[in-house]
């Protein structure tokens, strides 16, 4: 990191950084792949009222959160797993799911020292020493392990800025009024079959509201990770920014190895009010499956925005490298006048991953404007799709997109497919869909390689390039990480 | 420097080259010309390494090493450099980051250390006034939306840039007027040391005005067919190719 502040173009250093990182990480399997040894407290497979109340007891909850989960258990009960995904996957049996599991320890912690040193040890595996980060990157950190978040930092500092930082179950506790506000306000229990299912049995997630006029002063990150065999991982963020607030929260993901496949099913909201921004980025990498396409993380998310005041702005940026299938729109409601939406894509599939995702832009308000850059990576036999909403409501006047959607495929084993939805319903908006496919060229890694560069350096550089719109969206930190991410996922894939 | 004896190589079962023999040595200036479809191009990416085409026959040695048993990227890395006739795009990669990594791949494999950001600079600076390039050159994305002539030029630039033993301009006077001409030529000019050595390949003799050749190479069907001095490249400019072919076939039916 530190090569990075020198004085030449940044590219050059985190290039050349790259690079060596490559030579630690060529002929490594999936790195994240351990299991920590502690005991959880997971409850039997299956899911009943009974399990949800559990859940909600299990987390202390009030009545009214109880009853919420419990109207969207029946709500889900009623309804029929989607099916129009372009993915393929044997069907899920949702009474073989464990829907809770919590590490076990000591109930209220004040401070690091009181965590289990497992877990500590497990965060240090994974490359985020929290003692470490609080003093060097000025990142604030709730660590989510498997359901429970077990530690927070930084509270103080934020907390003099009147900004909350926690986890969902506490918020829930602390700040009962915000949270039956804004719960489920954009993403409502009846909006699909998973969110659903994630509002009955959400396990935790992170809260954020950052009130009138703040401008949130360190970026905020949540790590999240799945540990205990065959447990579903519900998680369940609400990022609140109110008049003229700014945040910049990041998410990365990483789980171990498994054989059976996971069911993710996590739900993001995002509420965005006059002249305030949330920024959103996500790297996902959780266990895609082996190069036979066995095992992987199902990752099927709600993540929403509701741009509800003048001039606010959403943006989301994701890398999505691992899971074996990927189910996944981030979108924005831009209701409120001269509000921006924007999303920045990279998903990469490989060996036999399977991603359907895009994003969905409602236009309401007047002269709302958003902006959509999407690029597929497609190697091995991963089948990538692009599926896109652009709405312009009928008073949205003014309204203008323009959507981005790149493909590239390596080798002629893999697909890549776009699925744009365009409705417009007034005459003034302006809409543009741009889309191009590509092969990796031989032509191109010949010239690298004629340079002094291995072909296998001269793919990342490539994909980096073809990434470069995306990756510079991304938070400094999470844009090497990112492009990390990306040369393991594409090991071996051509040549 | 470079040694090719009994050279044969095709692509996609099609015999282009058809038996080379040529002895390039420190210090000195060949220029390979010939007819479109000679063979040229193909000796360029043979050489190289392009593995769209197959040798089938014959040695190279670069510098007393099999040439062939290496790589594309070791053979750069021994310090071969290829001024393509088609310059490659990479979009979203700049020069700087594209040069820096080439740059450090090589000092790396010659045991050299890298360059301090200072001393890339200072290349920089220093190379891109001999072709009178732009500074932000260096951030453009390789190649992306350059005119031919800033493509070509950029290829002569590289070449400054990592200094390479072995030079090989494959038909860089294509597309180039004649000031730009002049330009990539000084480039060359710059480069040319009593330790290195420089094959240029051309359809024209234009270029070797600028860059004055010690030896000439006619190129035919795959085989260099006549060899000479400077004052080769003027016949045939002269005479046109049609008179070698001639003066061929009367030596063979002879």
């Amino acid at each position: 990191m530190a090569k990075i502040e020198e004085n030449v173009p940044s590219q050059v250093e985190e290039t050349s950084d790259d690079m060596k990182m490559l030579d630690d990480l060529t002929n490594s399997e999936y790195k994240w792949g351990f299991i920590t040894d502690i005991d959880s407290d997971t409850v039997a497979k299956g899911l009943n009222e009974k399990v949800v109340i559990f859940i909600s007891q299990k987390k202390n909850e009030p009545e009214w959160m109880t009853e919420w989960r419990l109207k969207a258990f029946r709500y889900w009960q009623k309804m029929e797993e989607p099916k129009w995904a372009n993915v393929k996957y044997p069907p899920i049996d949702f009474q073989n799911i464990s829907y809770y599991s919590a590490p076990k320890q000591k109930p209220q912690l004040n401070s690091l020292e009181e965590v289990d040193p497992e877990l500590l040890k497990t965060f240090e595996k994974l490359g985020i020493p929290l003692e470490e980060q609080k003093i060097l990157s000025g990142v604030a950190v709730d660590a989510v392990f498997d359901s429970v978040s077990v530690a927070t930092t930084f509270k103080e500092a934020l907390k003099e800025k009147g900004i909350i930082f926690s986890s969902v179950s506490e918020a829930v506790k602390e700040h009962p009024d915000l949270v039956k506000k804004y719960l489920g306000s954009v993403v409502p229990y009846t909006d699909n079959y998973y969110a659903a299912l994630n509002a009955a049995v959400f396990s935790d997630g992170s809260f954020v509201y950052i009130p009138k006029g703040v401008r949130c002063p360190m970026e905020l990150s949540t790590y999240f990770r799945i540990n205990s065999q065959e447990t579903g991982q519900f998680e369940r963020t609400l990022i609140i920014a109110e008049e003229g607030a700014y945040v910049s929260y990041l998410e990365g993901c990483t789980a171990p190895i498994r054989d059976n496949n996971q069911l993710h099913a996590a739900v993001v909201e995002l509420v965005v009010l006059d002249n305030a921004q949330i920024k959103y980025s996500t790297v996902q990498n959780w266990y895609p499956g082996d190069k036979e396409g066995k095992g992987g993380i199902y990752n099927f998310v709600t993540k929403r925005g509701a741009c509800r005041g003048k001039n606010s702005k959403i943006s989301w940026t994701q890398v999505e490298t691992g899971s074996s299938i990927t189910w996944k729109y981030p979108g924005c409601i831009l209701q409120g006048d001269n509000s921006v939406g924007e999303f920045y894509s990279v998903a990469v599939t490989n060996n036999y991953q399977q991603a359907d995702t895009g994003t969905k832009m409602i236009h309401i308000g007047k002269n709302t404007r958003s902006t959509v850059v999407s690029k597929g990576i497609s190697a091995g036999h991963g089948n990538n799709s692009y599926r896109g909403l652009i709405r312009v409501g009928k008073n949205a006047e003014g309204a203008r997109n323009f959507t981005q959607c790149d493909s590239m495929l390596m080798g002629d084993k893999c697909g890549a497919h776009t699925f744009p939805y365009i409705e417009v319903e007034n005459e003034s908006a302006k809409v543009e869909h741009e889309a191009t496919t590509s092969k990796i060229g031989e032509d191109q890694i010949f010239y690298l390689n004629q340079r002094g560069i291995a072909t296998e350096d001269a793919v990342n550089m490539i994909v980096n390039g073809f990434c470069k719109e995306v990756f510079k969206e991304l938070p400094m930190e999470f844009a090497v990480e990112a492009q990390k991410l990306l040369a393991i996922s594409l090991e071996g894939s051509v040549g | 420097m470079l040694s090719i004896k009994n050279l044969k190589a095709n692509i996609d079962g099609k015999e282009i080259l058809n038996g080379i023999d040529l002895e390039i040595k420190t210090g000195e200036v060949h220029a390979i010309m010939g007819p479109n479809g000679s063979g040229k191009s193909t000796l360029a990416n043979v050489l190289t390494g392009n593995k769209s085409y197959e040798v089938t026959e014959g040695e190279i040695l670069f510098e007393g090493k099999n040439l062939l048993e290496m790589d594309p990227e070791t053979r750069a890395r021994e310090g071969m450099f290829l001024a393509f006739q088609y310059p490659i795009e990479i979009p979203g990669i700049s020069n700087a980051t594209f040069l820096k990594t080439a740059l450090n791949e090589i000092r790396k494999y010659n045991n050299q250390p890298e360059l301090t950001p200072k001393e890339f600079l200072e290349r920089i600076k220093e190379k891109a006034k001999i072709l009178g390039l732009d500074d932000t050159l260096i951030s453009r994305a390789v190649n992306v939306g350059f005119s031919g002539g800033e493509k070509k030029r950029n290829e002569i630039f590289q070449m400054l840039m990592l200094e390479p033993k072995f030079v090989l301009l494959d038909e860089t006077d294509s597309g180039l007027d004649i000031d730009a001409l002049k330009i990539v030529s000084s480039g060359v000019n710059v480069y040319r040391k009593p330790t290195n050595a420089v094959l240029v390949i051309t359809h024209y003799q234009r270029l070797l005005d600028y860059i004055v050749p010690d030896y000439v190479h006619v190129l035919s069907k795959g085989r260099i067919i006549k060899s000479g001095g400077k004052e080769l490249a003027l016949e045939l400019e002269d005479k046109g190719y049609d008179w070698i072919k001639t003066e061929e076939l009367e030596a063979e039916n002879a």
